[in-house]
C-alpha cells in the first residue's frame, strides 16, 4: 500500500514536471501568457508530491518492509533507525530520488521569489529546472524504481517487478543484505545530502542563464537574482567535499582524506568551475566584461553536475563510490549532451548581444588577474577530466585498462595550486583596468615581508624541502596580505568614524559583506591550504608487527601494544579493538584504540584508526592485522600527519566566510540597483 | 622602448614554460629496495604504487582483503630474493597488467596520455601569451604613453569608501 502511495506520487511528479516543461515553452513561444501560472503551479507541486514519495520510501526502509527491493538491499534489522531512514540515499535508486527532492523543493523555493523584474525569463526557467527534474524522476519511474516489490513464482524463483508477474506470488525475505559498512558512519549521514544540495542547486543559475540567454537580455540581472543561489549551492557543495575527506579520513583506513578517487574528482570539477564562476561574474557585474565565458562556466558547471551523478550513478568508471551500477548511463549520456548542445546553440545564437562592454587593457589588473585565476581553475579541470576520462578512452581504443592515480594529479595541478594561491593574495588588492608593479608592490610589501619570516624560521629549523618551503611561503604571504587588508579597512574607518578598532572592522565587513566574506574564506582556503601542504609533504609511516608490551616508534611518538580485544556488538558486528598507549617525548599521552569492525549481514569489514589530535598534528593509528592469539601479536601502521588539522579548521572559517558573503542585505529594489550601476 | 612584436619576447617565457614542464612531468629515479629480511615499510614503499585488480582505486599497502594481502607476501619475497622495485612492478605489470600500476605507461597508446597535457599546457601558453602581447599593444596609445590609473595610486582610503559605497 505505502508503495504503491509512493510511486503514484512518483508519477504524479513526473507528469506534473512534463506539464510544467511545455507549458513553459508553450508560453515561451508566444502562446497564452496565463499559461505560466499553471506551469509555475505544476512546477511548484512536484515538490509536495516528491516528499510524499521519500516519506513513503523512508517509512519502508524504517519499518523494515523488505517486499520491497531497495528495502532489502540496503537496509536490514539489526542496522539502528537513522541508519535505516538515511538508507534513503545509500542506493541507487534512493538517491536519485532523493536527488529529484531535493532539485524539486530548489524549483518550488525559486518559484516563490517576486518576478517582477524577470517576468520575461521565468517560462525558460521553468522548463529548464522542470526538464531536468523530469529525466530524474522518469529515471526513477521507469529503470530505477525504488518501490519495485519481490515475487517468488510457483518454481520457487524470485524476481522484482513493481506489478505482479503473472502467476507470481509476494515475497518478502527475512532479514535485508545491510547497508554498504562503509556507509554507516555520522559522515556518511550527511555527507551525500550537502553534496547532493551543491549539485542540484547550480541548476538554478544554470536556468537563470538560459532563460537570460533564451530572451536575449544583455544585461547580468541574471548573476545578481543568481548570487545567493549560487552561493549557497558552492557552500553545500564544498561542505560535501569536505565531509567525504573527513569521512574517508575517518573510515576508508589509509591515513589520508583525498585519494583522487574518480567519484572524489567528478564531485570537485564542478566546484573548479563554479569556483571560477563566483570570481569571474564579479568582473561582469563591475565591468561589464567576460559575458561569453561566464555563460560558459555556468553551462559547464551545470554539465560537470550532472556528469558527476552519470559517474556515481551509471558504474562506467570503477570505484569504491560507485557501488552500482545500471542502464541509467547510456540516458545519462544522452542528457549530457543533448543539454549541453542546446545551451551552447543558445550562447552562440546570441554571442554578438553578449560582447563585453569593456575590454581587457591590462593583465596587471583585478580583471587580469581574476582572468588569469579562472584560467588556471581550467587547468586544473583539464587534468582532473583528462586523468578521469583517459582510463576509458584506452579501454575503449585498446581494450587495455589503466589507473590513473594520485601521482598524475599531484604533479599536474600541483603547480597550478600555487599559482592560485598567490593569485588568492595579490588578486583582491590590484585596481581596476590597469595598475603598475609598483603600486602593488607598495599594497603588498610589508605583509609579504613579514611572511618571509615563516621560511626563514622553518630553514633554521632545518626544513630544505623546497616545494614545501615555497607554498607554506605562499599560504603566509596570502594570510599576512589578507590580515593586512583586514586591518588596514578597519584602521581607515576607525579613523574616519571614531569607533573602536573591533567595532571598525565589524561595521567594515557588515557593510561590505561580499567582500570581507570573500576575504574569510580566503582566510579559511589558507588553513585548509596548510593542512593540506602538512600532510601532503611532511606525512611520515610506519608498519609493524608487536606482541604485547612491545613498542614502534615514529618522529617523537612512541606506542606501545597492550592488549587485543574482540567482542559482538550492536549492528550486527565483531569488533576487534586493539588498546595502544601513545607516549610523546618520553611522557604518556593517550591511550588509543584503533579497531577492526567486521559486518557479518554484510561480510564486509572497516577499520577504524585511533587518533590522538592536536593542532600540531594527528597520530593515526590503524590496527592492520592480528594473530588468533592477540597476545602473539597484531600489526600496526601508523601515520603522522602534521598540521592535517588546520585542513577542518579551515573549513569552518570557510564556511563562517561564505555564510558573511552570502548574509541577505536590506537593499534597494534592482531596478534601483541597477541604475545605480549604470545599467539598463 | 622595446618592441612588443618582437618573437624573443614569446619564445623565451616559452622555452621557460618548457623547461618547468620538464621538472614538473620528469620522473624521478626510483630506489630499489633490497635485503633478506625486508622490513614492513619496504614492503609497503612499492605496495602504494600498486593496485589489485578487484580492489579498484584503493593502493595495495592499505587494502584489507585476502588477495592484497597475499600481493603484499609476494613483494616480500621478491624483496628477499634481491629484486628492486622496478623488477617488481613489472612483474606485477606482466602477470595482470597495467592497471596494477598507479600510472598508465609511457609506452604505445598511453603515450599519448603523457604528450597530451603538456601540449595542450603548450598550445594554451601560446595563446594567453599572444593574447597578453595584443593587450599590451592596446595599452600603448598614439602618442606612446601608458593609459592613466583608475585611481590615485596613494588614496587608499578613498578607494577603500568608494568600493564600500559602490558594493554596498
Amino acid at each position: 500500500m505505502i508503495a504503491n502511495l509512493g510511486f503514484v506520487a512518483m508519477f504524479l511528479a513526473l507528469l506534473c514536471a512534463i506539464y510544467a516543461a511545455v507549458l513553459a515553452l508553450a508560453v515561451a513561444r508566444g502562446e497564452q501568457r496565463q499559461w505560466l501560472g499553471s506551469a509555475r503551479n505544476a512546477a511548484m507541486a512536484a515538490w509536495p508530491l516528491l516528499t510524499l514519495a521519500c516519506f513513503s520510501l523512508t517509512y519502508l526502509l524504517v519499518n523494515g518492509h523488505f517486499e520491497i527491493e531497495y528495502v532489502a538491499s540496503v537496509s536490514s534489522r539489526a542496522m539502528p533507525w537513522y541508519l535505516k531512514a538515511t538508507a534513503l540515499w545509500g542506493g541507487q535508486a534512493g538517491s536519485l530520488l532523493f536527488w529529484a527532492w531535493l532539485m524539486s523543493a530548489y524549483t518550488a523555493l525559486v518559484m516563490l521569489r517576486d518576478w517582477r523584474d524577470e517576468r520575461d525569463m521565468q517560462p525558460y526557467v521553468i522548463a529548464a529546472t522542470m526538464i531536468t527534474l523530469a529525466f530524474f524522476v522518469s529515471l526513477n519511474v521507469f529503470i530505477e524504481n525504488p518501490f519495485t516489490k519481490l515475487w517468488m513464482d510457483r518454481f520457487g524463483q524470485t524476481s522484482a517487478a513493481f506489478f505482479a508477474p503473472a502467476g507470481a506470488q509476494p515475497f518478502s525475505p527475512s532479514d535485508g543484505q545491510g547497508l554498504n559498512p562503509l556507509l554507516r558512519h555520522p559522515g556518511m549521514i550527511i555527507h551525500p545530502p550537502m553534496l547532493y544540495l551543491g549539485f542540484v542547486g547550480f541548476v538554478i543559475p544554470y536556468s537563470f542563464a538560459i532563460g537570460a540567454l533564451a530572451v536575449g537580455r544583455k544585461d547580468d540581472i541574471w548573476i545578481r537574482v543568481t548570487r545567493r543561489w549560487t552561493l549557497i549551492a558552492w557552500l553545500f557543495l564544498s561542505l560535501g567535499l569536505l565531509l567525504g575527506g573527513r569521512w574517508a579520513y575517518d573510515v576508508l583506513g589509509w591515513g589520508g582524506y583525498w585519494g583522487w578517487d574518480p567519484v572524489e574528482i567528478a564531485a570537485f570539477m564542478p566546484w573548479l568551475t563554479a569556483t571560477a564562476f563566483l570570481h569571474s561574474v564579479m568582473i561582469q557585474e563591475k565591468r561589464g566584461m567576460f559575458k561569453h565565458w561566464n555563460m560558459i562556466l555556468i553551462i559547464l558547471t551545470y554539465a560537470l553536475v550532472i556528469f558527476g551523478t552519470f559517474l556515481t550513478r551509471s558504474g562506467v568508471l570503477s570505484s569504491v563510490h560507485a557501488f552500482a551500477q545500471s542502464a541509467v548511463g547510456p540516458l545519462f549520456f544522452i542528457f549530457i549532451g543533448v543539454t549541453f548542445a542546446i545551451s551552447l546553440t543558445l550562447l552562440f545564437r546570441g554571442w554578438e548581444r553578449l560582447r563585453s562592454e569593456n575590454i581587457l587593457t591590462s593583465w596587471l589588473s583585478r580583471e587580469g588577474l581574476f582572468l588569469l585565476n579562472n584560467l588556471l581553475f581550467m587547468g586544473i579541470l583539464l587534468a582532473c577530466f583528462w586523468g578521469v576520462i583517459y582510463p576509458l578512452i584506452s579501454e575503449l581504443a585498446t581494450g587495455q585498462k589503466v589507473t590513473v592515480g594520485p601521482p598524475f594529479y599531484e604533479r599536474t595541478t600541483g603547480p597550478q595550486f600555487a599559482a592560485l594561491l598567490l593569485l588568492m593574495g595579490v588578486a583582491p588588492l590590484a585596481a581596476w583596468r590597469v595598475t603598475t608593479v609598483k603600486r602593488l608592490g607598495h599594497t603588498i610589501w610589508k605583509p609579504t615581508a613579514v611572511s618571509l619570516l615563516l621560511p626563514v624560521g622553518m630553514l633554521a629549523a632545518g626544513v630544505i624541502n623546497p616545494v614545501a618551503l615555497l607554498s607554506l611561503w605562499l599560504a603566509a604571504q596570502v594570510l599576512c596580505i589578507t590580515l593586512y587588508e583586514f586591518f588596514r579597512g578597519a584602521t581607515v574607518r576607525r579613523k574616519s568614524t571614531g569607533d573602536n578598532f573591533f567595532s571598525a572592522l565589524c561595521k567594515l565587513a557588515a557593510r561590505n559583506r561580499r567582500r570581507y566574506g570573500g576575504y574569510v574564506i580566503h582566510l579559511g582556503v589558507i588553513f585548509m591550504a596548510v593542512g593540506i601542504i602538512g600532510i601532503e609533504m611532511f606525512q611520515t609511516s610506519t608498519q609493524g608487527t608487536l606482541a604485547y608490551g612491545e613498542q614502534m616508534t615514529l618522529g617523537d611518538y612512541v606506542l606501545i601494544y597492550n592488549e587485543l580485544d574482540e567482542f559482538p556488538t550492536e549492528g550486527d558486528r565483531i569488533v576487534t579493538r586493539a588498546m595502544v598507549s601513545v607516549y610523546k617525548d618520553g611522557k604518556f599521552v593517550t591511550e588509543l584504540h584503533p579497531r577492526r569492525d567486521f559486518y557479518v549481514d554484510g561480510q564486509q569489514p572497516m577499520t577504524i584508526p585511533g587518533v590522538y589530535s592536536t593542532l600540531e598534528g594527528d597520530f593515526y593509528v590503524l590496527l592492520v592485522d592480528w594473530k588468533p592469539i592477540g597476545a602473539q601479536g597484531a600489526t600496526f601502521k601508523i601515520y603522522l600527519n602534521p598540521l592535517v588539522n588546520w585542513l577542518w579548521l579551515g573549513g569552518f572559517v570557510f564556511i563562517f566566510g561564505t555564510l558573511i558573503a552570502a548574509w541577505p542585505v536590506k537593499r534597494k529594489s534592482l531596478s534601483q540597483q541597477l541604475g545605480a550601476f549604470g545599467v539598463s | 622602448m622595446k618592441s612588443y612584436t618582437d618573437s624573443s619576447c614569446v619564445i623565451r617565457p616559452l622555452t621557460i614554460i618548457g623547461l618547468v614542464l620538464l621538472l614538473t612531468f620528469s620522473v624521478f629515479g626510483e630506489t630499489a629496495a633490497q635485503g633478506d629480511e625486508p622490513t614492513e615499510d619496504e614492503v609497503n614503499t612499492i605496495a602504494e604504487q600498486l593496485y589489485c585488480p578487484v580492489c579498484e582505486n584503493v593502493p595495495l599497502d592499505v587494502c584489507g582483503t585476502q588477495a592484497c594481502a597475499q600481493w603484499r607476501a609476494t613483494i616480500r619475497k621478491k624483496l628477499a630474493a634481491g629484486w628492486n622495485e622496478k623488477q617488481i612492478k613489472q612483474y606485477f605489470s606482466n602477470q595482470y597488467g597495467v592497471r596494477v600500476l598507479a600510472q598508465p605507461p609511457t609506452q604505445g597508446f598511453n603515450a599519448l596520455f603523457w604528450a597530451l597535457p603538456p601540449v595542450a599546457f603548450l598550445v594554451s601558453a601560446f595563446f594567453v601569451l599572444r593574447f597578453i602581447r595584443n593587450i599590451r599593444r592596446k595599452q600603448q596609445p598614439a602618442d606612446g604613453q601608458p593609459a592613466a590609473e583608475q585611481a590615485n595610486a596613494d588614496d587608499y582610503v578613498a578607494r577603500l569608501e568608494r568600493e564600500l559605497e559602490q558594493w554596498r
